[in-house]
């Protein structure tokens, strides 16, 4: 569905320090950078699958969400989406494709969501018997019935991105990238728009490509991720891999019905977090079971679970140990 | 895009265009009473030819001439250079560009759809010029009123694609408001807008043929008051048709060129 192979994206971005000597210097000489937002990434994704693409601030993400879709012409690579080439922006390209920026909106802001439906409907030239059953079903499952008859502006963040999905799925694109859909969104209002996407993806077998902060988010949606960082491609794979690679530890939470000595717990395994009768810790993958076994012997448990390391934690570690990688390759070799 | 995509989606097109204009109509009211300047030229010019006609025009010619500018001032206009400026620096051009249709006929239908309620202000006037010049403030015959019509698309055609053009402007600098300004002062001085173009010296109205502006205002407005003949209304027409194409293709290079510049900034 998707092929990218060796896709670049630089920028040549203006710079000047500030203060008015600079400002007027920079009348007479600009001096300009190159950004590599993008710096030769290659990845295949088929029909109907679901990737997260993660990456720190500034990592290449987004770019490379609006070079797929079309919005950004690439400096250097190949990209195809469904056999078009994004850049060339066919009709039918994207007919087949949407969008969707938590931060940009589509919505018309004066006029109620039903008026972009409509729009959407004519522009997408979306059969009426079709957009019916789309526009009643998208209703439905997002719950915004009451919520499209008024203007845009009245809504809060949350019946906005509700609205803006649907929106943006009136024509059933085949390919979803998502950019932050579930950014400031409450956690109920996260779950909600996590459910319906993972139900969309399921019932018109389309691909998506989600870019979030919010790991719950990559978590519940996405079984393969693909990290970027710096603009280049530092791990393509499942989400469950690159956990059990960057933190092969696992974390063993108790729940203790009574106060227990910290060096009690620290003879089990590294105590991560002891409070209010809960302490966690990180043991070695292999020492789990003698861990368990141990705890529920010794120590006032009530209730036991093992887990993987959060993934914040996991994504920090993976960004951490690519940048030491940088600093150690651009550091001058000793003679 | 295809045209058959454009055309089946234009009446709806059209119509939110409409409802967003509705949405917005405090805002043209304000807009309406910013275009009020033929008005105040209308009164200092009729002070002028009160001794003695100026030209061809006398106190009667001048209330037809400046009343008939601010009607077509109404329609012939375009704030697409704004919008596009606008739309680049905040990163939004990005949704229209995911949509298959162009953003500039999106534009275009935007700026079309306000022409019922912008109607609503330009007819009542030129039934005011007639009631107080009486009927030789607009065309005698049918075939002319046909010809300002034509006009008037094309006066509108002139300022939306100059608007365009210069809108893309900013894909190349950081901003092309200033550009914009350029040319609005241009445009007050050469379109008819201040003055009709004939009391010029006539070396200035030979510049001023050769120039668009009078093509905005000027030429739709003559058409409507100076009951000019068959021959010299085609003229204008099709000097004036000449802009558009000339302009639409300036428009269209410039938009294709310059997307292609587009970064999409801010998230």
């Amino acid at each position: 569905m998707i092929s990218v192979r060796g896709l670049r994206k630089h920028y040549q971005v203006h710079q000047r320090p500030p203060g008015l000597k600079a400002a007027l210097r920079s009348l007479v000489h600009r001096s300009y950078t190159t950004v590599k937002a993008v710096d030769g990434i290659s990845f295949d994704i088929r029909p109907g699958e679901r990737v997260g693409f993660l990456g720190p601030n500034g990592a290449g993400k987004t770019t490379t969400l609006k070079v797929l879709s079309g919005l950004l012409h690439p400096s250097d690579g190949e990209v195809t989406v469904d056999g078009h080439v994004p850049q060339k922006r066919e009709e039918a390209f994207l007919k087949k494709i949407m969008l969707v920026m938590g931060q940009k909106q589509q919505l018309l802001w004066d006029l109620p969501p039903a008026e972009t439906f409509e729009l959407n409907r004519a522009i997408y030239d979306v059969p009426q018997a079709q957009y019916k059953k789309t526009i009643s079903d998208l209703i439905e499952l997002l719950e915004i019935g009451d919520l499209i008859v008024k203007p845009t502006r009245q809504l809060s963040l949350g019946e906005r991105m509700k609205c803006e999905l649907a929106a943006a799925l009136i024509h059933q694109p085949r390919v979803l990238f998502l950019d932050e859909p579930t950014i400031g969104l409450d956690v109920a209002m996260q779950a909600t728009m996590r459910t319906f996407i993972k139900e969309y993806n399921e019932k018109y077998g389309a691909t998506l490509i989600l870019t979030s902060h919010y790991m719950d988010d990559v978590a519940a949606l996405c079984p393969r991720v693909i990290v970027i960082d710096k603009g280049l491609l530092s791990y393509d794979g499942g989400l469950d891999a690159l956990v059990q690679r960057v933190r092969p530890e696992k974390r063993v939470v108790l729940r203790l019905s009574e106060e227990v000595d910290a060096a009690r717990l620290s003879s089990l395994g590294r105590v991560v977090t002891h409070e209010s009768g809960t302490a966690v810790l990180q043991v070695q993958q292999e020492a789990v079971n003698a861990t368990v076994t141990r705890a529920l012997s010794t120590l006032p448990v009530m209730d036991l679970t093992v887990e993987n390391a959060p993934l914040e934690e996991v994504m920090s570690e993976l960004f951490a140990e690519s940048k030491a990688r940088r600093t150690a390759a651009s550091e001058p070799v000793p003679a | 895009m295809s045209a058959r995509t454009t055309l089946r989606a234009f009446p709806t097109l059209l119509r939110v265009g409409f409802a967003e204009a509705v949405a917005y109509r405090a805002e043209m009211l304000i807009w309406v009473l910013s275009t009020t300047m033929p008005l105040v030229n209308m009164v200092l010019w009729m002070a002028v030819s009160r001794e003695a006609p100026v030209g061809r025009f006398g106190e009667a010619d001048f209330i037809s001439y400046f009343l008939a500018t601010f009607a077509v001032r109404q329609l012939a206009t375009s704030w697409a250079a704004w919008l596009i400026n606008w739309e680049v620096k905040q990163g939004t051009l990005a949704m229209r560009l995911l949509r298959p249709i162009s953003p500039l006929w999106a534009y275009a239908v935007e700026s079309i759809a306000a022409f019922p309620m912008r109607l609503m202000v330009a007819v009542p006037v030129i039934l005011l010029s007639v009631a107080l010049v009486g009927q030789k403030a607009v065309p005698q015959h049918a075939w002319q009123w046909g010809f300002f019509v034509l006009a008037v698309i094309g006066g509108w055609a002139v300022a939306f694609l100059a608007n365009v053009a210069i809108g893309a402007l900013c894909f190349f600098l950081e901003s092309s408001q200033k550009v914009l300004e350029v040319w609005l002062v241009l445009f007050f001085v050469c379109s008819g807008y201040m003055y009709p173009v004939e009391l010029l010296p006539p070396t200035l109205r030979t510049l001023i043929d050769w120039l668009p502006f009078r093509y905005q205002i000027g030429v739709p407005v003559e058409l409507l008051t100076a009951n000019y003949g068959w021959e010299e209304s085609l003229r204008l027409l099709a000097a004036q048709w000449a802009w558009v194409a000339v302009l639409g293709a300036l428009a269209a290079v410039t938009w294709k060129q310059g997307v292609r510049r587009f970064a999409a900034f801010g998230g």
